[in-house]
């Protein structure tokens, strides 16, 4: 019986993940980072993810003040997304990512409606990637809690 | 994944690397990646004013991956203070846009490589391709 729950949650979980890359919240980055974990690094992605989220939350808040200044400082708005780029990349967080993208071309740019339009845009894609990752990772303890292994996902790019 | 393995590589002792970017996230997952799967022994340090001084007080690295953008001193500024210093480590630029000013930059200050974010397997076996007598 237990066999079949755990056959069960492995079966939603690589749904669930597959679909993540499907619809492009995450790319290969990610997988490479769950390659990463192993028995003396068990809670890397863990680790890893709760990073993400504390150094984004900073940013997105640093950026959200940043520009409601009167006088805008595009540099410190750039550096800003510059990070949330890297960080986001690295984790395989694409649509995050990608919006960094656009939004360093209007910080270049210096304009002020297309900054703030990405910085909306950017903040609802990290609180749906957020969201999705949380998923992901309660689907992984649930798992290893029944006793069974996280099952690793073969994606072709 | 295997490391890379050549003929003489059991031999030789493992490949020192540092890893140079003011972002906690990139420097825990490029460590990782290359202490897991390329076995190297690799250190970090968040800017590129750390790594120069890390070389002044003696310290060698068989190679350096090299963040473009951090505060203090740039990427390509410690590539170039590090050349000046006379060190000859493999030195891996690391940028954020596939900017051809940024490669260019890297490339004139004295790296051997320039690669866009994020570093991954594919790109550091290119490197260790592209130089089979490395380590140097």
């Amino acid at each position: 019986m237990q066999n079949m729950e755990v056959d069960q949650m492995q079966r939603q979980y690589l749904d669930y993940i597959k679909s993540l890359f499907l619809e492009g919240f995450l790319d290969g980055q990610f997988l490479q980072l769950q390659q990463l974990q192993d028995e003396n690094n068990p809670d890397f992605v863990v680790e890893v993810v709760s990073l993400f989220f504390e150094d984004s939350e900073r940013l997105l808040n640093d950026l959200t003040f940043a520009l409601d200044q009167k006088g805008i400082d595009f540099k410190k708005v750039d550096a800003h997304v510059h990070q949330l780029k890297g960080s986001s990349s690295s984790i395989g967080a694409q649509r995050v990512k990608n919006c960094c993208i656009a939004f360093r071309n209007f910080c270049e740019e210096q304009n002020i409606d297309e900054c703030l339009s990405c910085l909306q845009q950017v903040k609802q894609e990290y609180c749906h990637v957020k969201n999705k990752l949380e998923t992901l990772i309660r689907l992984e303890q649930q798992i290893v809690a029944a006793g069974g292994s996280i099952p690793t996902m073969e994606f072709s790019f | 994944m295997e490391s890379k393995k050549s003929e003489g590589e059991s031999s030789r002792s493992r490949i020192s690397a540092l890893v140079v970017d003011d972002d906690a996230i990139i420097r825990k997952i490029h460590k990782a990646m290359l202490q897991q799967v390329f076995n190297m022994d690799a250190k970090s340090v968040k800017d590129g004013k750390e790594a120069v001084d890390l070389h002044r007080c003696g310290a060698n690295f068989d190679i350096i991956f090299m963040d473009k953008e951090m505060p203090i001193m740039d990427g390509h500024e410690a590539t170039k203070e590090l050349r000046g210093m006379g060190v000859k480590s493999m030195i891996v630029g690391i940028t954020t846009r596939a900017d051809e000013k940024d490669r260019e930059e890297f490339l004139a200050a004295g790296s051997n490589h320039c690669f866009e974010k994020p570093l991954n397997r594919a790109k550091v076996e290119q490197v260790l391709h592209d130089h089979p007598n490395f380590p140097f």
